[in-house]
């Protein structure tokens, strides 16, 4: 060392240089690194939080809710937390399609759970093409959202139940109970718009398919929202059909039974009605007859296993309310997609779409106990489909008769040769 | 379109039986809402678009009595009180302000009442759609008459809507409450100027009209699922049936709400894809032969 040089000694002027230039380090640098590990995988889920079906858009959310609680409290995906960011569509297709947007574009999500109707999915399945996000259409049951090649897209899957698929079941549950009782005058009575008329069609079709001596005597075809079901009502009593077929829900399906029973409408005919049994409808009908056929939306006894009956009161616990058929279709979403990351171990939205292709995964909601994300057309299949007849207190609908999967994919695929999907 | 079916039905005697019953109802339950909205345009000259949310109100505010007390008599009554006094409150706080504004205002201060109010029945009684269940007295098997079909708690609605209808006929026509109410609706400011307190008469009859509705509300409950926004339907019908029977008239109310409901219980059988489009293009014709409506006149 030199005379001139300095001591190697922490001057006050170096300890301030180096301080700054750790505290400068700290600032921009570490958080960085603890930021990438434990980015939150942001999930965007637009869905109806207000107006008439406000009670679904919110099971629908609280059954994700709950997935994700329990993927997060199990570490998540190596540390990485699924964070919901759920935003109100108010239930309109042109607020869907924005919401979504801004979800993607401004609040940073990678994924979207559509929780939307039909109408809506339609909707966000647009800008999911565009934006070439990852996409889950949870609740939309309208077939030809992921058969039609025009609407498929490489991005989106469909963790709903199929109209297709519940009209099969359906029509063939409906001719053995019509053969047995010799019922060939069917009149119908279904809600004046999209879903109405396509999901009826459907069921008539295959009806027929099985018991080709039904006959449609008459056809109603009340609103949306109706109130007052009374010309429909005394339309049918007079048409005196031995068998009527309805795919009204909610609240306009409780209201047509309420005015229904003072009509004794339902002695007069046996009741088919595809939505019937669920618990939105099932609990808030007061004088319920006994006897009506019903196509399972969301029950806790079917399939009658410890799985299913545990998520329900789990499910009832929580949020003090049954779950609905939105309810097990979200849970469904969820239960996917954290099996996906787990699978892909990673969050790239086409790493986890290439996983999720045929995907098989457990689930309370299967006919066997798992759902299949089939490839070709990225919908589940194998999911719980049955139908039974209800009784006025729990549990609902006590038997309820499995719909056949081989018969349903076969008849589906002839469905799809017909309307030139595939 | 199946006219063939409408014109056997009309051979039949219980099919007209039947849907005259089925007229009779949907337009009683119009006649009582049609009836309040009428009655504060007739008096007061404003359009009370909140009515709807009145009527929403009222079965709300049934169904919840009904569950405490278990009395449907109790049900409609204080469901009727109770939307009576909201139509007070209402039209003296909020409504009266308005009266010399023009009918933007007039309709900005509904419809803010109209969001307000869904959201109100939203936080207390829940997003998710109700149902009231029909009442002992009245579950038993429909009345058969002449091979038509009539339920008995529509054969009760349509007795008391029309009681309902004779009470209120009755005093704004044979009683010196009604003729105050005439002359404030004629000349409010002569009326004002005898000494009379209008502001009052104003307030009163709004709250006649709310009762009204509240009233529909309620006998409606145990038929019809409720739900948030469940106004708005109900509402563009009494605007139906005013616009036909003349905006202002009680009779007029009572004749457009039979003749809606007349057009709806055949129009099912007959044009079933255009029973709205029938009930629209009547509409239609009224305004343009007589633009006033059938009763047009101040009551």
């Amino acid at each position: 060392m030199s005379k001139n040089q300095k001591p190697n000694r922490i001057t006050r002027r170096r300890f301030l240089k180096n301080a700054t230039a750790l505290g400068g380090a700290a600032v921009l640098g570490f958080p960085m690194i603890s930021r990438s590990q434990a980015k939150t995988i942001r999930v965007g889920m637009p869905t109806i939080l207000s107006g008439r079906v406000a009670q679904l858009g919110t099971s629908s959310r609280n059954a994700v809710m709950m997935e994700v609680e329990k993927f997060n409290a199990a570490g998540g995906l190596g540390g990485r937390r699924i964070e919901m960011v759920v935003r109100d569509s108010k239930g309109q297709p042109q607020e869907a399609a924005r919401v979504s947007r801004e979800l993607v574009n401004s609040e940073g999500c990678e994924i979207l759970f559509d929780a939307e109707a039909s109408s809506g999915a339609f909707a966000v399945n647009e800008v999911a093409r565009d934006l070439g996000v990852l996409c889950f259409h949870i609740n939309s049951e309208t077939s030809a959202l992921t058969a039609d090649p025009k609407n498929r897209i490489p991005n989106a899957f469909r963790t709903a139940r199929q109209g297709v698929h519940d009209s099969i079941a359906g029509g063939h549950y409906a001719a053995s109970v019509a053969k047995a009782k010799g019922l060939r005058q069917w009149m119908t009575c279904s809600p004046d718009y999209a879903y109405g008329r396509d999901t009826t069609a459907q069921y008539l079709e295959y009806l027929k398919l099985f018991y080709p001596q039904a006959e449609v005597v008459g056809e109603a075809w009340p609103k949306l929202f109706q109130p007052d079901y009374t010309e429909v009502i005394t339309k049918i009593l007079q048409a005196k059909p031995q068998a009527l077929y309805s795919c009204l829900w909610g609240g306009d399906l409780t209201s047509y039974i309420d005015q229904g029973n003072i009509y004794a409408l339902f002695k007069a005919t046996q009741f088919f009605a595809v939505n019937m049994a669920d618990y939105t409808a099932l609990t808030v009908v007061k004088n319920l007859p006994v006897g009506i056929h019903s196509g399972n939306r969301y029950i806790k006894t079917f399939p009658k296993t410890a799985a299913n009956a545990a998520w329900g009161d789990a499910y009832r616990a929580k949020y003090g309310e049954y779950p609905t058929n939105w309810a097990w279709e979200s849970a469904t979403t969820a239960n996917f997609l954290t099996a996906a990351l787990k699978k892909a171990n990673s969050a790239d939205g086409k790493k986890l779409a290439e996983v999720l292709r045929g995907l098989k995964i457990d689930s309370p909601f299967g006919t066997d106990g798992t759902i299949t994300m089939r490839a070709e057309d990225q919908t589940i299949i194998g999911y719980a489909i049955g139908w039974g007849t209800t009784i006025s207190k729990e549990p609902y609908m006590p038997e309820v008769t499995a719909g056949d999967w081989k018969q349903i994919l076969e008849l589906e695929l002839d469905w799809k040769k017909r309307n030139k999907y595939i | 379109m199946d006219p063939a079916a409408l014109a056997d039905c009309l051979k039949t005697t219980s099919c007209v039986v039947t849907q005259v019953t089925s007229g009779l109802i949907i337009g009683m339950l119009l006649f009582l809402v049609a009836a309040g909205l009428t009655l504060i345009f007739g008096v007061l000259k404003v359009v009370n678009f909140t009515h709807g949310s009145f009527y929403m109100l009222g079965a709300y505010l049934a169904l919840s009595v009904y569950k405490i007390t278990d009395s449907f008599t109790l049900a409609v009554v204080c469901a009727g009180a109770g939307v009576a006094l909201f139509g007070l409150v209402f039209e003296r706080l909020f409504m009266s302000r308005v009266y010399g504004s023009n009918v933007l205002m007039q309709l900005l201060v509904c419809y803010a009442f109209i969001l307000m109010m869904d959201d109100a029945i939203k936080l207390i009684w829940g997003a998710e759609f109700k149902s009231m269940g029909m009442p002992a007295a009245f579950q038993r098997p429909p009345i058969l008459l002449a091979g038509g079909v009539i339920p008995a708690f529509y054969l009760f609605l349509i007795v008391i809507a029309l009681a309902i209808g004779a009470v209120l006929w009755l005093v704004i026509a044979r009683t010196r409450i009604g003729k105050v109410v005439r002359a404030a609706a004629h000349n409010p400011t002569m009326t004002s100027a005898l000494g009379i307190n209008t502001g009052l008469i104003y307030g009163a009859v709004f709250a006649a009209g709310g009762m009204l509705a509240g009233l529909a509300g309620a006998l409606a409950a145990p038929v019809r699922s409720m739900a948030p926004g469940m106004g708005v339907s109900i509402l563009i019908e009494s605007f139906i049936v005013t616009v036909i029977g003349g905006m202002g008239s009680i009779g007029g109310a009572l004749a457009g709400s039979l003749l809606i409901g007349l057009i709806r219980s055949f129009g099912s059988i007959g044009f079933p894809l255009f029973t709205e489009g029938i009930m629209f293009l009547f509409m239609a014709m009224v305004l343009v032969i007589k633009p006033s409506g059938l009763f047009g006149k101040d009551i």
